[in-house]
């Protein structure tokens, strides 16, 4: 069942007819909370670098924020409706999609697979409903594609029984400033183990980073930890080894998969809609030859993009996603978004590089998305060891 | 408290609206189909007073093809607790006397204490549904209110017109209609969807209610002939001589727009 058969041309391959009834309620209701609530003002969050924190409620009753997440308030939706989610939310703009990834698949995550009952219990509820805000904090400053350089330290604390102190600093981290926890992984002398801060702990400070080119509705910060003291309970119990935050990234990668082709989606209606309007040569641009040619290859790619999205949906839903997968739709899914971003300014001609409309906004979004969760070349290095069997990180 | 809320699926405002020529019918295929946004603000009206109000009942009832079922889910979704949907293809191009008919042996069947509807559509605009329904459900109505309290056994709301706003009430039960004045609808959230699958959804044709569709003793309206409304002329340029005021204004009177 279709809800917009028949209407949306750019559906070429009737993508909405391979979702079921339900994962296109889920879609249309987020589709909707775009149109009403994020369209109207992006263009000036964008440009003043305003991240709406009172959106973060709204997402939450919605059910936004650990939707695929079990218990603990969250919504328990299937992967493929969190990406038809995501996807909506990026054609709305990256930095509120990776709002939602950053609170619900990197931090909500963490506690969620590697909590103790009591913390899950103590933050995984508000955060589900927006009134408390998570933030995920591995890459350091020295320590970007290869977190396993990382140098904040976790030092099991003598004076203080089985509790920690934490030094060292981290850079990029989303949402850190308004966080109300941070989920901080640090090495230890056991390997990198994850702890959770609650704001205002001494020591711990978050910094924005600012100006920035791209993801200006969204906040990242520097943090440093000096000497940051923390109690036995502040670790996270179950997780051990790089691979503890390695999964929540791999969420998150999964979520973005699809999310770039909302921008790119995005950029091609809006390119699509000037382009039958606007006349020169006494003809509208859409009735050129060249025009036709570059509006047909970001529908294929758009296309085909959602296509691989909803493989990778439906191979999550029945576990046996693989990590190299999730690298092909990370990969090609960002680098094609960026692409048909940067064409479909070309059709806006001078007014694309205005905030009256999209694209360039998104092209600018999508190289922070082609950087963060592993950038192409790491994705491309993941995908080249799967294919030859060496590794050529180092 | 027992409420209906009447909800219309009717073309995407936003998108393109055709006029089917052969059929005279509005072109359901020309654009997505959703549920009209003044009925969603009596849905609103209705789930507001029900969260504050344990015990209210809020079901909608919608006339529609048999392909509305997702919007019907929508409102399900947004928080009705059932649904009533009409579908017979003899009420293909109902006018406003078959549809009020058919609406009020629905509403009857369910049972009420009020009714809420929005006080046209966007489609038809007919705008006379609201009344007709009072009439024959034989209650009183508080129509076109562009505020409303909702209290036990009464409604009471201001109604604008032209000449300043006049408060009304009515007793229920009763039919109430609403102006896009009142508060925009919540989003169906991803609970409300998954809720709304398991709610009671009936589905009635016309011999369900007892409603002959060509009653041959009814008053019906019937549409002779249809045309598209003609391509948009030019418009008239006024340049400036000195009087473009005096002109404007004369073009003002002259199309009955002063
Ligand atoms: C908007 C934004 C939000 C972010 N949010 C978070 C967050 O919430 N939490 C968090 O922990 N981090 C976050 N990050 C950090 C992000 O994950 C890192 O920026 C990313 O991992 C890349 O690290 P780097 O910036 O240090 O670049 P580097 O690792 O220094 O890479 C620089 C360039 O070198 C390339 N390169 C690196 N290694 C190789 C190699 N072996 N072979 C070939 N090329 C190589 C890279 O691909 C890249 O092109 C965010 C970043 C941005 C921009």
């Amino acid at each position: 069942m279709s809800v917009a058969a028949g209407t949306n041309t750019s559906d070429l391959l009737d993508l909405d007819a391979l979702l079921s009834s339900g994962e296109l309620a889920v879609r249309n209701s987020v589709r909707e909370f775009v149109k009403d609530k994020i369209r109207p003002s992006i263009a000036h969050w964008y440009e003043d670098a305003v991240f709406p924190r009172e959106l973060a409620p709204a997402l939450g009753s919605l059910g936004l924020l650990g939707m695929h997440l079990d218990g603990y308030g969250c919504a328990s939706r299937s992967a493929v409706e969190y990406g038809l989610a995501c996807l909506e939310l990026e054609a709305g703009d990256s930095g509120l999609r990776t709002f939602v990834s950053v609170q619900g698949s990197l931090a909500m995550t963490a506690i969620h697979s590697f909590g103790s009952e009591e913390q899950k219990r103590s933050w995984l509820p508000g955060m589900a409903t927006g009134e408390l805000i998570g933030c995920f904090a591995l890459t350091e400053p020295t320590a970007g594609s290869d977190p396993s350089a990382m140098t904040t330290f976790a030092q099991a604390d003598g004076h203080n029984g089985s509790g920690w102190v934490l030094n060292g600093a981290k850079r990029w981290i989303g949402l850190a400033s308004i966080a109300d926890v941070a989920v901080v992984w640090a090495a230890t002398n056991d390997g990198v183990r994850g702890f959770l801060v609650p704001a205002g702990t001494e020591g711990f400070t978050a910094t924005p980073i600012e100006p920035k080119l791209s993801m200006r509705a969204s906040i990242q910060c520097d943090i440093t930890l000096d000497n940051v003291r923390l109690g036995p309970e502040s670790l996270l119990p179950a997780a051990r080894g790089l691979r503890g935050p390695f999964s929540c990234l791999n969420e998150a990668r999964y979520g973005i998969a699809w999310g770039a082709m909302g921008a790119a989606r995005d950029s091609y209606e809006a390119a699509l809609a000037y382009s039958l309007e606007r006349l020169q040569f006494g003809k509208p641009l859409a009735g050129y030859q060249l025009t036709q040619e570059k509006l047909v290859n970001m529908v294929l790619e758009i296309q085909k993009g959602t296509l691989l999205a909803l493989q990778l949906g439906r191979r999550k839903d029945a576990g046996t996603l693989r990590p190299e997968q999730i690298s092909m739709g990370k990969l090609n899914n960002v680098r094609e978004a960026i692409a048909i971003a940067r064409e479909a300014r070309t059709i806006l001609g001078g007014n694309g590089i205005t905030l009256d409309y999209s694209p360039l906004r998104h092209a600018n979004n999508l190289e922070s998305v082609r950087t963060y969760e592993g950038t192409d070349e790491v994705h491309t290095l993941i995908l080249g060891q799967h294919l030859t069997g060496i590794a050529a990180f180092r | 408290m027992k409420i209906i809320v009447l909800v219309k699926e009717v073309p995407d405002t936003y998108g393109d609206r055709k006029l089917n020529l052969e059929t005279g019918l509005a072109d359901r295929e020309a654009s997505e189909a959703v549920i009209d946004e003044i009925s969603e603000r009596s849905l609103e009206l209705a789930l507001s007073f029900a969260d504050a109000n344990a015990g209210t009942e809020v079901a909608v009832l919608t006339l529609a093809s048999e392909g509305a079922t997702a919007t019907i889910r929508k409102a399900l979704a947004m928080g009705a607790g059932s649904a009533i949907h009409v579908s017979d293809e003899a009420l293909r191009g109902a006018d406003l006397g078959l549809t009020a008919e058919t609406l009020a042996a629905a509403i009857r069947r369910v049972g009420f204490d009020l009714v809420i509807t929005g006080n046209v559509s966007t489609d038809g605009s007919g705008g006379m549904i609201p009344a007709m329904l009072a009439e024959l459900l034989d209650v009183p109505h508080a129509t076109g209110l562009s505020s409303v309290t909702i209290s036990d056994g009464a409604v009471s709301g201001s109604r604008p017109v032209e000449s300043g706003v006049q408060q009304v009430s009515a007793n229920l039960p009763a039919v109430l209609s609403i102006t896009e004045a009142l508060p925009g609808a919540r989003f169906p959230n991803f609970k409300g969807i998954m809720a709304a699958k398991k709610r009671p959804l009936e589905v009635l044709s016309l011999s369900d209610l007892g409603i002959t569709a060509d009653n041959p003793e009814a008053a019906r309206s019937i549409m002779l002939t249809v045309a598209e409304k003609p391509p948009r002329a030019a418009g008239v340029k006024i340049i400036d001589e000195g009087d473009a005021g005096d002109r404007l204004a004369d073009f003002l009177v002259e199309n009955r727009l002063a």
